[in-house]
C-alpha cells in the first residue's frame, strides 16, 4: 500500500510557539489512528513563518519563489491536512490567510482537512467555527466535524487539559477515517485536462 | 534568429528624479526608441496596447505605421494586440493596412489582456476571455484568407458578403504569434494554427515557461506542422547592461525597487535569481539569454524589455547602443551555432509569401 502523506501547517509566529506544540499533537494524534488502520502515512510540517517574505514576494510577483513552490506542491498533494493557526483580532492570522490566499484555487477540493487554532483566551474559541470552517469551505475542503482550539489555560496540567488531549485523539481519528477511505492524492499536471482545439472551438471547454 | 524590444508604453515617474514624463513626451521617447532599434542592428520592434493609464499606446497600428515610414528594415510587431476586446473585423482591416504601408515588415501577437474593467469599454466580459480569443481569432484568420467571408458567432453581429478591405499585402497574411503566460487553451490555439507562441517569459520562473512551449510544441507536431521543435516560438526577456556589472545594478536597483509590476516586493537578486531578468555586463546578458534555449529550445525570437519602470530615454538608448554593438552580435552568432539546419527562421512577409507559391494547391 502506498505511502500517504499529511501536511501540516502552522502559522505560529514565536519560537516555540502554543501553535506549533497544538500542530504536532493533532499531527501526531492522527498518524497514531492512521497507523492503527494499518494505512502508512508521513508528516511534511510546513511552518508558516519560515516562509513570510516568500508569501509578500508571492501577492507582488504573482508567482510563488523557488522557497515557497515545493510548500505548495506538498499541500496541494497531501492526503490529509492539518491546519493550525493563532487567533489574531478574532480570525485566523494575517499570515495563515496569505498563505491560502496563494494556493491554488482546487488545491485542497475534497482533501481532508483537521483545523485547529490558538489564543491566550478561550474567549476566542469559535473563530475556528465562525472563520476557519467557512474560509475552508470555500476552497471545498472536507473538514472533520472536531475543531481543536487551545487556550492558555489548557496548556495546564489540569482536568482541562486532559479534555484537550481527548479532543486531540477524537480529532485525529477523524481525519484518519476519512483519509484512509480515500485513494491516494494524484499530483495534479496542469496540462493533463486542456481542452482540444476542436473543443474550444465549439464552445464545448 | 531575431532580436528586438518590446515596450509596454507605461507612463512611470523615474524613481531617482521623482518626475513622470508627460504623454507627449513619453510617446516621442517609443518612436524615438523604435528607430534606435533599426539604428543598431536588432530586428523588431513590437508595442502593447492598452486602454487605461499610464499607458498610452491605445491604438498601436497608429504608432507603428509611423514607425513604418522612418524605417526601412525594423520588423513591426504588438506585444500585445488584444483579439478579446477588439473587433476582429477591425484587426484584419488595421493590420492589412499597416501590413501595406510597411511593405510587408508586420507580424502580431495576440493577447487577452487581464484586466478586467478595460472588457466592458468594448461591450465584452473578461470571464469569457478564452471563448473570445477563439472565436475572434477564428474570424479574422476567415477574414485575411477568403476574399468573401459569411460568418455567425456568438459575440458579434454576423456577416454577410463581408470582404475586410485592403485585401492581406500579396494575399499572405500578416504571421501570427499568441501570447500566453498561463494558459494552455492559447497555447493549443497556436499550435491547432501552425502560429507562433510567445511567452512574455518575464514575470515568472523558467520552468513555467519551459512547460507552455514544452506543451505548445508536443501539440504543433500533434496538429501535422513540423516536428515539435520546428514550432516557432517567441520569448520576452529583461535585461539592464553596463560595461561592468557592479554598475549596472547600481544604476538599475531604484527602477527595480520601485517598478509598477514587481515593485516593493522581492530584492534585484532574488528575482533575478527567480526570473529571466539580468542586470550586469554584456557577458552576463549573453550567457543569461543563450541558456533559455536549454529550457524551450532553439527559438525564433527574443524581445526584451528595456524601457520601462521610469527609465529615462538616454538611458534607454544607450542600453540599445549596447545590445546592438556587444551582445546581439555574439547571441546571433552563439544561436546560429547551436541551431539544427531543419530548426526554421521565424516567417517573415518574403518567407510567407514564397511558401505560399512553392505549394500552389493549398493556397486557394
Amino acid at each position: 500500500m502506498s505511502t500517504r502523506t499529511l501536511a501540516v501547517v502552522s502559522a505560529g509566529l514565536s519560537v516555540p510557539s502554543s501553535t506549533r506544540l497544538l500542530a504536532d499533537r493533532l499531527a501526531d494524534a492522527a498518524v497514531d489512528a492512521l497507523r492503527a488502520r494499518d494505512v502508512d502515512v508521513r508528516t511534511e510540517v510546513v511552518e508558516l513563518r519560515d516562509h513570510a517574505r516568500d508569501l509578500a514576494d508571492h501577492l507582488v510577483t504573482g508567482f510563488p519563489n523557488a522557497s515557497l513552490r515545493p510548500v505548495l506542491d506538498t499541500v496541494a498533494g497531501a492526503d490529509g491536512l492539518v491546519a493550525v493557526t493563532p487567533i489574531f483580532s478574532a480570525s485566523y492570522s494575517g499570515l495563515f490567510k496569505t498563505f491560502v490566499d496563494v494556493l491554488d484555487r482546487d488545491a485542497l477540493d475534497g482533501t481532508p482537512v483537521l483545523l485547529g487554532a490558538t489564543a491566550g483566551t478561550a474567549r476566542h474559541q469559535l473563530a475556528l467555527d465562525h472563520a476557519l470552517r467557512p474560509l475552508f469551505a470555500y476552497l471545498h475542503a472536507t473538514v472533520v466535524p472536531t475543531g481543536v482550539f487551545a487556550a492558555a489555560e489548557d496548556w495546564g496540567g489540569t482536568s482541562i487539559s486532559r479534555e484537550l488531549g481527548a479532543r486531540i485523539t477524537r480529532a485525529g481519528g477523524e481525519l484518519a477515517d476519512l483519509v484512509a477511505a480515500r485513494a491516494p492524492a494524484a499530483a495534479d499536471d496542469p496540462f493533463a485536462d486542456v481542452p482540444s482545439f476542436a473543443a474550444l472551438l465549439h464552445g464545448e471547454a | 534568429m531575431q532580436f528586438g524590444v518590446f515596450s509596454v508604453s507605461d507612463i512611470t515617474a523615474d524613481p531617482t528624479t521623482g518626475r513622470t514624463p508627460t504623454e507627449a513626451e513619453r510617446l516621442q521617447a517609443v518612436l524615438r526608441i523604435a528607430e534606435k532599434t533599426e539604428e543598431v542592428g536588432l530586428d523588431v520592434f513590437a508595442l502593447g496596447e492598452h486602454h487605461n493609464p499610464p499607458f498610452f499606446s491605445s491604438s498601436p497600428t497608429t504608432t507603428l505605421g509611423y514607425i513604418a515610414g522612418r524605417t526601412q528594415r525594423l520588423q513591426l510587431s504588438t506585444a500585445t494586440t488584444l483579439i478579446t476586446t477588439n473587433d476582429p473585423v477591425k484587426i484584419a482591416e488595421d493590420y492589412a493596412m499597416l501590413q501595406h504601408l510597411a511593405g510587408g515588415r508586420v507580424d502580431l501577437t495576440l493577447g487577452r489582456g487581464n484586466t478586467g474593467p478595460v472588457y466592458p469599454w468594448f461591450g465584452q466580459d473578461i470571464r469569457q476571455g478564452i471563448p473570445l480569443a477563439v472565436e475572434n481569432y477564428a474570424l479574422l484568420r476567415r477574414l485575411w484568407d477568403e476574399d468573401v467571408v459569411d460568418w455567425e458567432g456568438k459575440f458579434r453581429t454576423p456577416l454577410q458578403g463581408f470582404t475586410s478591405t485592403p485585401r492581406p499585402l500579396d494575399g499572405v497574411a500578416p504571421f501570427v504569434w499568441h501570447g500566453s503566460i498561463r494558459s494552455p487553451e492559447i497555447a493549443e490555439q497556436a499550435a491547432y494554427y501552425g502560429d507562433g507562441f510567445f511567452h512574455n517569459h518575464i514575470f515568472w520562473p523558467a520552468d513555467h515557461t519551459r512547460r507552455m512551449v514544452d506543451f505548445y510544441r508536443r501539440r504543433f507536431e500533434h496538429y501535422g506542422h513540423g516536428a515539435a521543435d520546428q514550432a516557432i516560438v517567441g520569448l520576452g526577456g529583461q535585461v539592464f547592461v553596463r560595461k561592468n556589472s557592479q554598475d549596472a545594478v547600481r544604476e538599475f536597483r531604484p527602477y527595480f525597487d520601485n517598478a509598477p509590476v514587481y515593485g516593493h516586493g522581492p530584492s534585484l537578486e532574488d528575482f533575478t535569481r527567480e526570473t529571466p531578468l539580468t542586470v550586469g555586463s554584456p557577458q552576463e546578458v549573453i550567457d543569461r539569454t543563450l541558456g533559455f534555449r536549454e529550457y524551450v529550445g532553439d527559438y525564433q525570437r527574443q524581445l526584451f524589455l528595456v524601457d520601462h519602470a521610469g527609465l529615462p530615454l538616454k538611458t534607454v538608448l544607450e542600453q540599445l547602443d549596447i545590445l546592438g554593438e556587444e551582445v546581439v552580435p555574439v547571441l546571433r552568432k552563439e544561436f546560429e551555432a547551436r541551431r539544427p539546419a531543419h530548426v526554421p527562421d521565424a516567417p517573415t512577409h518574403e518567407s510567407l509569401v514564397a511558401a505560399r507559391d512553392a505549394t500552389p494547391e493549398v493556397a486557394a
